[in-house]
């Protein structure tokens, strides 16, 4: 339970670094923190104490087994974040050269 | 049948991939490829329509269940699946054909429409999927290429937006992933059909589930307290992708999810329908006070937007609060039916406007509508047709916005909600209102002199031709609320909402 716990922290520290930061590059990373976060709450969903890797090898074909579908689906999570985080920082990049700054509150032509 | 419904995913993620390969040596390849993948998925969506009224079911992979647990991957298509794949075909292939000749101002023209398509695969892929973590990995397919799409432009403000969206959207992502998490954890399954037979109990995890759902898919369908980034993005972004957000994207991986799940994953409670209409409401009046204030042209329309979701779910919203109280079913039905109706309404006819307002933008390079004004001198076409689309969303009569809206009205006061649906009047005379004022300075106020000294002229022909057909449609749309016609598109959505327990059965197939 504590790591759950520690896991819904992580997250919460995330969402703080979205919300209070004002750097672009800290706002990617306080995004990039919420999304480990999620991978590792999944990893721990899947876990079961003492259990060993499902794959069916001589003398384990009993045994207790972590689940692996919460594996595959943060397989597929981690490769959506890298899209997200790629295209974060490149448009960070355009911002820089059109504003010369990651300052969000010299960023605003958008009012209203 | 069901093996047709793949084809919906198939075409347009092939289609960005040959373009992306083949568009390189011929040119303008990726435009008509678009254009005619995305009319044999109208063809495709109208057979579907018409020619079956039961679920349609496709297993990826053909595994046979195990006893009552299924393994495949579902796809599924029931009625209020179908109404989403109408909107996303017809307003897809209408935004296709319009920038045909609107993208030619852009350098990168064939990867706007490699995006577009991944686009489109996206909503295609949430709306056809019945496992949650699919929708999620579409949802996400679908944001992506969207935001993208936001900075295409690559101008400051466009650069800001996408920004903007993208922190919001990703925010959202987390949460809506954060809670498939919990409904692994507490359920053993991703299929929404076999999810639903499992999560009964009304425990705390269920009401967390709720809360994170609501919020994730809230903020991506920008209902009122998640708003901020919708009339940045939506006015930002080319104008044929401002109509695709505000007409289709919205709804397909947002208010469509939060549907789906809230009627037919978790059981009908008191307290969701009320959080859901209490967020319509407020939506629907704040959208419409704020929507007054602006000079920008597509700012004011992406607030609209914001107040026309809001009857859609205050609809829907009254019908949940209906069934969950255990009140008349025929007064849910006919609520539900009123917001679905306005659901498919909107798509139309906010389209149109986005259309219109890029036509204004691709002749005269502005859209404040401080600079505009006596337009409809120089660009007919344009004028008539943003004209119907602003008769249609305020509600005018012979147009589909009416009737839809009189339904959510006279529903909300069957079913005793008066206070509600003399909010719903209120808000219906502001966006009278506010549409007044952007036909008045856009298109009248002087004799356009201005305009004919500069040689301002009507748009390139397939832009008028696609505004002309929506017109049509936001016209013959209204022909939608006559019973018979009613029967064959909108009841079974209703339907499929309202026999909530009836979709797990008749997919897993107890």
């Amino acid at each position: 339970m504590i790591l759950f716990i520690l896991c819904f922290i992580l997250f919460m520290v995330g969402l703080y670094g979205v919300m209070t930061r004002k750097n672009l590059i800290k706002i990617i990373i306080g995004v990039a923190v919420m999304e480990y976060s999620v991978n590792l709450f999944f990893i721990l969903v899947g876990y079961v104490d003492g259990a060993t890797v499902p794959i069916l090898t001589k003398g384990f074909e009993k045994g207790p087994f972590v689940d692996p579908l919460p594996q595959a689906m943060i397989l597929t999570a981690i490769v959506i974040g890298l899209a997200t985080t790629a295209l974060l920082l490149s448009i960070a990049i355009r911002l820089y050269r059109k504003y010369g700054t990651f300052d969000i509150r010299k960023i605003n032509s958008l009012k209203g | 049948m069901n093996s047709l419904i793949p084809l919906f995913i198939v075409v347009p993620l092939g289609s960005a991939f040959i373009m992306a390969i083949l568009g390189r040596f011929i040119k303008d390849f990726g435009k008509y490829l678009i254009n005619l993948g995305l009319l044999f998925l109208v063809g495709l969506t109208v057979k579907l329509i018409l020619n079956s009224q039961e679920t349609l079911i496709y297993k990826v992979g053909g595994f046979a269940n195990a006893g009552d647990i299924p393994i495949a991957i579902y796809m599924v298509v029931d009625g209020f699946t179908k109404i989403l794949l109408l909107i996303i075909s017809v307003v897809g292939f209408l935004v296709a054909l319009y920038s045909i000749s609107y993208t030619k101002q852009y350098t990168a023209e064939r990867k706007f429409y490699i995006l577009y398509s991944l686009m489109l695969a996206g909503m295609y892929g949430v709306v056809v999927s019945g496992d949650i973590f699919n929708i999620y990995v579409f949802l996400e397919i679908a944001s992506i290429a969207s935001y993208a799409l936001v900075a295409f432009g690559i101008q400051k403000q466009q650069l800001e937006a996408s920004f903007k969206y993208q922190i919001l959207g990703g925010v959202a992502s987390m949460l809506i992933l954060m809670g498939i998490g919990f409904i692994y954890w507490s359920t053993g399954t991703l299929n929404l059909a076999d999810i639903a037979t499992q999560l009964t109990a009304d425990t705390i995890i269920m009401k967390f589930i709720a809360v994170l759902m609501i919020v994730g898919f809230g903020l991506k369908a920008a209902i009122f307290p998640f708003h901020a980034w919708l009339p940045d993005a939506h006015s930002s972004a080319p104008s044929p992708i401002s109509a695709m957000l505000s007409g289709v994207l919205i709804k397909a991986i947002g208010i469509y999810v939060i549907f789906r799940i809230f009627f037919n994953m978790f059981a009908l409670s008191y307290e969701i329908s009320m959080v859901i209409t209490v967020l319509g409401t407020l939506s629907m009046i704040i959208g419409g006070l704020l929507a007054i204030g602006q000079w920008d042209m597509k700012r004011l329309l992406a607030y609209s937007s914001i107040s026309q979701m809001g009857y859609v779910f205050l609809g829907v919203g009254i019908g949940m609060l209906v069934l969950a109280q255990k009140g008349n079913p025929a007064v849910a039905a006919f609520s539900i039916l009123g917001g679905l109706f306005h659901l498919l309404n909107h798509a139309m006819f906010k389209g149109l406007l986005f259309l219109g307002a890029g036509a204004v933008e691709y002749r005269t390079e502005t859209r404040d509508m401080k600079q505009l004004g006596g337009l409809s001198e120089v660009m007919p076409v344009t004028a008539g047709t943003s004209m119907a689309a602003s008769l249609a969303i305020s509600g005018i009569p012979p147009f589909n916005g009416f009737f839809s809206k009189l339904i959510i009205i006279i529903a909300a006061v069957q079913a005793g909600y008066v206070t509600l649906a003399l909010l719903a009047v209120v808000v219906s005379i502001i966006t009278i209102g506010y549409f007044m004022k952007m036909q008045k300075y856009t298109f009248f106020n002087n004799d356009g002199s201005f305009w004919k000294n500069k040689k301002i002229k009507e748009v390139p022909f397939t832009m008028a031709f696609a505004m002309i057909l929506m017109a049509a449609l936001c016209l013959g749309m209204s022909l939608l609320a006559i019973p018979t016609i009613r029967d064959i598109v909108l009841t079974p959505a209703v339907d499929a909402l309202m026999e909530t327990v009836q979709y797990s059965k008749t997919v897993i197939g107890i």
